[in-house]
């Protein structure tokens, strides 16, 4: 599997770590409820197809958002976690 | 019919021309009290001691393929009751000493095989772990000898003991861990459970859960609806897909975690052996393969296939640990889809749907599982209170913190 870092180009699956799915970055603000940090950290809408999840570059060091298919491990793409540049 | 060796030397006298079909493949009915979603060994074994133990009747096992197609057949069929915290260590027991009674309890053999299971370990603080892991399996009332370098010498001069990364210090060793034919346990709680009355329905998948003011109405079928007025989800690898026809958001990633066989040989391993250091761990199965796998792949998938990173790894641990099977040639690889939990440990609770239940999230230990899953299960269903050994595998233990972290690695799925 290659993930485009939109840094370093096309790499190998093992140079990256992997979090989870993507909606980790949508932390719950300071005074929301129990039931928010619980889906925050715990409930996961675990899609067969089409999913956005973390990765981390181990080589550069960028997080990224992953766009990849669960059922067939195609990648579509990647971006910065800050937006800033897309890889195809 | 009963099986039995007079049975079999009567049938070989005959040219074996009456052995029936081990269990029936009746039409599904317009509705049941019971219906089981999923026809795997959780799903079967609940089905049987709904049956046998509560005297239950009008129960059905739906099942999208056939019967066993699903991760009972494609797992590595170790059986074990090593576990360290209160709510895992008396449910794992419980299950092994279901284990023990199983083949004279379905009348089928399904090949359980105490050969002994030692986990490894390469430095003090591991073997202090390993200690009091040991104390508390005694406590709970198994079995567990902590053995020193020699010790381990002993039951497997084959290891590489010259490995500088990681020293073989020692290793625990639990004498009733061992084997079993997966296929079998699916096949002996089908056809006991077939004989008990149970309709098992093949190629019948649901496609949708009919809820109505909270309250479960009944099933959408590629076999037509079903009504049913208690319902459990049984169907580990796509807990999320069915729990979602409910309207509900489980506390699960789905995660790959290969396998591989190599050609018969000789025996030559006769325990399962854990290299946890290295993420390896083997056995040998009664023809010959040498069975072995490692970690999963550590990201979300749904293929029932893994990548080469992780097969790799496997390959490099294995040689790492026991240089003597590198001549072995491997011949075939599988990969099956886990139930990843966020603290490692299962869940078999009700819903917050009114007749809907669930049990899901065995991670990669669900084969050890199977008899005491569908125990406390059908108590749960029969009862509507949770099996004494089972009460900790709550669905809201992670919003209330109740959580059963046995690797102490935290809430990130793919770390368990």
């Amino acid at each position: 599997m290659l993930i485009p870092c939109p840094l370093c180009g096309p790499r190998d699956r093992r140079e990256f770590y992997y979090m989870g799915a993507a909606e980790y970055l949508e932390r719950p603000g300071p005074d929301a409820a129990a039931e928010a940090w619980d889906a925050h950290l715990h409930l996961r809408a675990n899609p067969a197809g089409r999913t956005r999840d973390l990765w981390q570059h181990e080589c550069c060091g960028a997080w990224l958002v992953v766009e990849r298919c669960t059922v067939t491990h195609r990648v579509f793409g990647a971006r910065l976690i800050g937006g800033l540049t897309d890889a195809a | 019919m009963r099986y039995s060796g007079l049975q079999v030397l009567w049938e070989g006298l005959r040219g074996n021309r009456g052995w029936g079909p081990a269990w029936t493949k009746p039409e599904p009915k317009p509705a049941y009290d019971i219906v089981i979603i999923g026809g795997g060994g959780h799903g079967l074994s609940t089905a049987y001691y709904l049956a046998k133990n509560h005297g239950l009747k009008n129960i059905a096992v739906l099942e999208k393929g056939y019967l066993g197609g699903g991760n009972i057949g494609r797992n590595t069929t170790i059986v074990r009751a090593n576990y360290f915290l209160p709510g895992n260590s008396e449910f794992y027991s419980h299950s092994l000493k279901l284990w023990e009674g199983l083949e004279a309890e379905l009348n089928y053999n399904v090949m359980h095989s105490q050969r002994g299971l030692i986990n490894l370990f390469h430095s003090d603080g591991q073997r202090d772990a390993f200690a009091r892991r040991g104390n508390a399996m005694i406590n709970q009332g198994d079995d567990a000898i902590l053995l020193d370098r020699e010790g381990v010498r002993a039951h497997l001069p084959y290891l590489d003991f010259e490995n500088h990364r990681f020293p073989v210090y020692g290793g625990l060793l639990h004498p009733r861990g061992g084997t079993a034919r997966h296929d079998a346990v699916a096949w002996g709680y089908a056809r006991a459970a077939s004989r008990l009355g149970v309709d098992l329905i093949e190629n019948c998948e649901v496609t949708g859960i009919t809820v109505n003011g909270g309250k479960l109405q009944g099933l959408t079928t590629t076999r037509g609806e079903i009504g049913a007025k208690k319902v459990a989800i049984v169907v580990a690898g796509r807990s999320g897909q069915v729990a979602a026809m409910a309207g509900l958001t489980l506390p699960i990633e789905s995660h790959v975690l290969q396998a591989f066989v190599t050609e018969g040989l000789k025996p030559c391993i006769d325990h399962v052996v854990s290299f946890g250091m290295g993420h390896f761990y083997i056995s040998q199965s009664d023809k010959g393969g040498l069975v072995f796998g490692g970690d999963i792949d550590f990201h979300a998938s749904y293929a029932a296939r893994g990548n080469l990173p992780m097969m790799e790894h496997v390959m490099e641990a294995g040689m790492a640990l026991m240089p003597m099977i590198g001549r072995a040639r491997v011949l075939r690889s599988w990969g099956g889809i886990m139930d990843m939990s966020p603290d490692g440990s299962p869940v078999i609770d009700r819903t917050p749907v009114d007749g809907l239940y669930i049990n899901c999230g065995w991670n990669y230990g669900g084969f050890k599982a199977v008899p005491a899953s569908g125990w406390c299960l059908a108590h749960l269903m029969a009862t509507d209170e949770s099996h004494e050994v089972a009460r900790r595998f709550r669905l809201d233990r992670f919003a209330t913190g109740h959580l059963l972290d046995e690797e102490g690695t935290g809430s990130q799925h793919n770390l368990h």
